[in-house]
């Protein structure tokens, strides 16, 4: 049944994954920690930090990682194996078959104005679906407190990093470059300093 | 025609190497599918990323497909697929599996609550660098889609399907009259 549900949601994220990668972890969380609830946003930021140094589109990466974790839930390992399988290929189904639909008719397409009216109108709120997914991170919309664990901003530092990270992408530094250096401090600024 | 092992040792080889995702990939892509095994053409690989982003799914999957099946039909599309997910499949599981025994590991816990501010900010930064290509007049649709999905707690499906149905309206009924009147004042 939880496979069934994953199956569901990950065919939705394909579906409906327009914009590419930062814009379908809108769709994403939407699924996986909003409506089903099946991991916390901190658990969410792990999965996005992850997926910045290994490789592969996110999509895919956290279709994996949530189909493994949600399938353990369910009842253990290859449960899990499973849930990732299923999750992986629930993503790439709706790909798969609209991008051979288009390569059949790929010039029909073209300029076509019903087409180009729909991506007109979804350009913008792309946008807003990548500032949703950001916005959620830090103000997550659950009553009361969140616990400190479940939190992706736990104290002043994690600003100053925030801030470090806003500057080093306006400087176009490699993200890969930037999740790592934010890794760093972290062990820095929480192990070994211990703050 | 090429063979599928071909293609699918093409597209592993994209998949292991595009760390990051995204557009990380285009280097290796034209190398590979232009340069090397002359599967498509530079101008149509232009056209193909176009259609790829407006096509939903993730950009590199739908090209993959799209290469596939135009070399080696049906089958070259499932193997190319394969091949493009397999590396950061294998890769993630096996963090997964791991990654529960060292979760609680202080340093890597750590490292994790530096990551998370700095992922936020990732996110962030395309905002601002998209929002300001953006015509002003579609500011607010920008803020009204973020506030609904966030605040509101809306599917972004629900979003995306209003906006498509509200540009199509545009584009069929209002843009078509613009494009009229322009005529008339150049007659």
């Amino acid at each position: 049944m939880i496979l069934w549900q994953l199956f569901i949601s990950y065919l939705k994220i394909g579906f409906f994954g327009f914009g590419g990668g930062y814009a379908m972890l809108s769709l994403i969380q939407n699924e996986v920690v909003v409506q089903h609830e099946w991991m916390t946003n901190a658990q969410f930021s792990d999965i996005v930090a992850i997926s910045q140094f290994t490789p592969g589109p996110i999509a895919i990466n956290s279709a994996t990682y949530v189909g493994y974790t949600v399938g353990v839930q369910g009842g253990g390992e290859w449960m899990g194996i499973l849930g990732s399988v299923i999750a992986t290929f629930a993503v790439c189904l709706p790909s798969l078959t609209l991008m051979i639909l288009v390569a059949r008719f790929f010039l029909k397409l073209k300029g076509n104005r019903w087409v180009e009216g729909m991506m007109k109108g979804m350009r913008p709120v792309v946008i807003g679906m990548i500032a949703a997914a950001a916005l959620l991170l830090i103000w997550p919309q659950t009553g009361g407190e969140v616990p400190e664990e479940e939190r992706n901003f736990v104290d002043m530092w994690s600003w100053v990093l925030f801030g470090g990270v806003l500057v080093g992408s306006w400087r176009k530094i490699n993200p890969i470059h930037l999740i790592l250096g934010a890794g760093a401090a972290g062990i820095l600024i929480y192990y070994v300093l211990g703050w | 025609m090429p063979r599928l092992r071909t293609i699918f040792m093409s597209f592993f080889k994209i998949g292991l190497f595009t760390i990051g995702g995204g557009f990380a990939m285009l280097p290796l892509m034209e190398v590979e599918l232009i340069d090397k095994r002359k599967w498509i053409e530079k101008d149509d690989f232009l056209d193909l990323m176009t259609l790829a982003q407006s096509v939903p799914g993730p950009v590199a999957v739908n090209t993959a497909v799209f290469i596939g099946y135009k070399v080696r039909g049906l089958r070259g599309a499932a193997a190319a697929i394969l091949g493009t997910v397999l590396p950061s499949f294998t890769i993630i599981l096996c963090i997964a599996l791991f990654f529960a025994n060292i979760r609680d590991n202080r340093v890597i816990d750590a490292a994790f609550k530096g990551m998370r501010p700095a992922v936020v900010a990732l996110l962030v930064f395309p905002v601002i660098s998209l929002a300001r290509k953006v015509h002003p007049a579609l500011i607010g649709v920008i803020v009204g889609a973020a506030l609904l999905i966030w605040w509101g707690g809306w599917s972004p499906i629900y979003v995306l399907a209003m906006a498509a149905v509200g540009g199509l309206a545009w584009e069929l009924l209002v843009a078509g009259r613009l494009t009229q009147k322009d005529k008339e004042v150049k007659r």
